[in-house]
């Protein structure tokens, strides 16, 4: 009995699959190189990705670098807007009164400060007087000498004083003021300015709070100065044009 | 310290500050003219902010305008009595240029 397939067929069959088997290793080799090639390009995409990504990253990070540094000098523009606006207000006056209302309002409006007064040392007397408060009664604020308390100590050495801040809304005692900043005038203290409590909202100092101490330590003395200066010029001119004409007449 | 709140204003465009000594004062500019936001203290010589307040808001002109208080006044009920009377923002000092700014273009609706 016979299958039908000869022994022809079977070799036939055979060299056809051994063809086949060829071919498609062939193709898997060339298979297997493409997928090498695009892994390749796979490999350099996510490298390029990452630098992008790396990049990305820094440029976030300049975009924070600057937007805080936006805020920054926006912050020292409000500063230097604070402090040019105080310095202005205090040159541009000559009246003596009204010197001291506008010292006032830069504590106030600028500062927060509440209860706070102006002293004035009196050369001859070697004290220091209230020439104007704010919260407070100027006629109970008392003289105070020369080197004596935190005021009397401040005028006589020209330094600042700052109490703790923890002490901020610690109740007043007018002989030790929570911040004492002397007026000054080269070396010259001509004054002070005791500053006892502030506005509820103010619970603490900021740096522009500082620079505004700086600047009436230096310009509020000299407008002070200037304008006491002036009035007392202005009466003896007075008198003198009295006396002239009483003179000639 | 009027000149901090204009220089602070001088700071957006196209706005033109017009400054009054006092409540009397001011209701006195507002009937002269039409403007887009009233901004006041409380404490003032003659008439306080808060009669101001409350004259603009049952007046004649005005009555819808914008008004920011900036006061030392820093207590709750300062702060609910003016916004009660009418006023549209209440900010207390010491002055910060920077949020009179933004509560302004904010009532204004400036970007």
């Amino acid at each position: 009995m016979s299958s039908g397939i000869t022994d022809q067929d079977l070799a036939q069959t055979l060299r056809q699959s051994a063809e086949t088997t060829e071919r498609l290793l062939k193709e898997n080799a060339e298979l297997r190189a493409q997928l090498q090639a695009q892994g390749q390009v796979a490999g350099n995409v996510g490298s390029a990705y990452g630098d992008l990504e790396a990049k990305f990253k820094a440029l976030e990070q300049e975009n924070r670098d600057f937007a805080n540094r936006y805020v920054e000098i926006e912050e020292e523009n409000n500063n230097l807007a604070n402090l040019y606006v105080a310095s202005y207000q205090l040159h541009s006056t000559l009246d003596f009164r009204e010197v001291l209302q506008i010292i006032t309002e830069i504590a106030i409006n600028l500062i927060g400060a509440e209860q706070f007064a102006i002293y004035l040392v009196d050369d001859k007397t070697q004290t220091l007087t209230a020439v104007a408060s704010e919260g407070l009664e100027r006629d109970k604020l008392p003289k105070v000498p020369l080197s004596q308390g935190v005021i009397g100590k401040v005028a006589s050495t020209g330094d600042n004083h700052f109490g703790p801040e923890d002490q901020m809304g610690a109740p007043i005692d007018v002989a030790s003021p929570f911040i004492c900043i002397p007026l000054k005038i080269k070396e010259r203290v001509i004054g002070v300015i005791a500053l006892y409590s502030f506005l509820k909202q103010k619970t603490r100092l900021v740096s522009v709070d500082y620079e505004l101490f700086t600047l009436l330590a230096g310009h509020a003395a000299t407008a002070l100065f200037s304008s006491k200066l002036y009035s007392e010029s202005e009466r003896k001119l007075s008198t003198i044009q009295g006396f002239l004409e009483l003179m000639t007449s | 310290m009027r000149q901090l709140i204009v220089f602070a204003l001088s700071r957006i465009k196209n706005l033109k500050v017009i400054e009054a000594d006092d409540g009397v004062d001011g209701l006195k500019k507002l009937s002269s003219a039409k403007f887009d936001i009233l901004i006041t203290d409380i404490n003032m010589p003659i008439m306080d902010g808060l009669k101001l307040v409350s004259m603009v808001r049952n007046g004649d002109t005005h009555k819808t305008i914008p008004i920011v208080i900036i006061t030392t006044e820093g207590a709750q009920e300062d702060r609910q009595r003016a916004l009660a009377l009418g006023a549209n923002a209440y900010i207390t000092k010491p002055i910060q240029a920077p949020q009179v700014i933004s509560k302004v273009k904010e009532l204004l609706k400036i970007a």
